[in-house]
């Protein structure tokens, strides 16, 4: 078992739980696919694939905020200005 | 125009169907940051209802979160903090218990210490901009603070008052609508969104500003920052130890939701749309 990289990897999951509960489609339907996803890898030991596949999660996240910070953007826009020509 | 090189990652989950219906609004500013309380109705799961005495709009159990023009302003301060132009921002929301979290979030997001301006129950309904903008006066002359930066509205009640009055309040220069900001020596460049385009004011400090959507992008209070912003003090402090008396000079009469839609009616030939718009005496 790679020690360090236990904790990365159960940070990198809470973290993504976390960021899911404002997923649009749903907080259930996210948690399945980030358990499933996590569980596809659970056999990987070799640090540099480890070290990848966090890599990936953390890509995840940006992701996951720039969708949010968009969604939020887009509706304060079409809330309060004028549509552009 | 957004600046889109600082969004560096456009998901390729980007599923735009999210529309979320607001709901309060909060006003932030900085050093000394106020946010009152945002509900941020998801369309998927609550719709906005209005009370059946007609005095409001339902509140009660419904998710509150902060002003996303209030999350700007805070982004913004945190901003300044970073160049290390303002020593320390402080984050400041007036209302009940809940309101803590939004302060929490923007510990989260790097504000230094929070303040809350403890509002409840029937007070809390009335709490308009000028009891905000006296508590904020108040809040600014005993922290002595050097810059306000606030959302420019809250979107529960699309005010944009607050701002203005704790500038006048204070008796210090605004910069209001600001899309632009740039801190020299002790003045403040701001370019504000007008009407008619772009203005740059040069102001003095101190001074009140309100923030406006493009002004920057603001952070994701992420888990292990949640986590570093629990350390953090939030000091607790009630109106009546800043002097200020937060009887509201405004009474809601009635709350109605705006009329249904009609129907539309289809017609088969021009005639009969002429035909039909004489009789609605619309021709």
């Amino acid at each position: 078992m790679s020690n360090p990289l236990r904790g990365e990897v159960i940070r990198l999951y809470k973290n993504l739980l976390y960021l899911g509960r404002e997923y649009p489609k749903g907080t259930t339907y996210f948690r399945e696919r980030l358990k499933a996803a996590f569980m596809k890898n659970k056999d990987v030991t070799d640090p540099e694939k480890i070290k990848k596949l966090v890599d990936r999660g953390e890509f995840v996240i940006k992701e996951l905020e720039a969708l949010y910070f968009l969604r939020k953007y887009r509706a304060m826009k079409r809330h309060y200005y004028e549509p552009e020509h | 125009m957004h600046r889109s090189s600082e969004v560096k990652h456009v998901a390729s989950y980007l599923n735009t169907r999210g529309c979320e219906c607001f709901g309060q609004p909060c006003e932030s500013h900085c050093p000394v940051l106020t946010d009152r309380t945002i509900h941020v109705q998801l369309k998927t799961f609550i719709k906005i209802r209005v009370k059946p005495d007609r005095t409001g709009v339902v509140t009660d159990g419904v998710k509150h979160s902060m002003n996303p023009f209030c999350e700007i302003a805070v982004e913004e301060a945190i901003k300044l903090k970073e160049k290390k132009l303002v020593k320390e921002v402080v984050a400041v929301s007036c209302g009940p218990q809940q309101v803590q979290e939004t302060i929490r979030t923007a510990l989260a997001m790097g504000a230094d210490r929070g303040i809350h301006v403890e509002v409840s129950g029937k007070d809390y309904e009335t709490l308009g901009p000028l009891q905000v903008s006296k508590i904020f006066a108040a809040l600014a002359k005993k922290e002595q603070a050097d810059l306000i930066i606030l959302g420019k509205q809250a979107i529960d009640d699309d005010c944009n008052q607050t701002g203005q009055m704790t500038a006048a309040l204070l008796d210090w220069p605004q910069g209001t609508f600001a899309s632009e900001m740039t801190l020299e020596a002790d003045k403040l460049k701001v370019v504000r969104e007008v009407d008619g385009g772009l203005e740059t004011i040069k102001i003095k400090l101190p001074a009140v500003v309100t923030a406006d959507l493009r002004l920057n992008t603001p952070r994701y209070a992420t888990l292990p920052n949640i986590m570093k912003a629990k350390k953090k003090k939030i000091a607790n402090v009630k109106p009546a130890d800043l002097g200020v008396d937060v009887c509201s000079r405004l009474e809601v009469l009635k709350v109605d939701e705006p009329p249904q839609r009609q129907a539309g009616v289809k017609v088969e030939t021009v005639d009969d749309l002429v035909g039909k718009l004489k009789e609605a005496g619309r021709v």
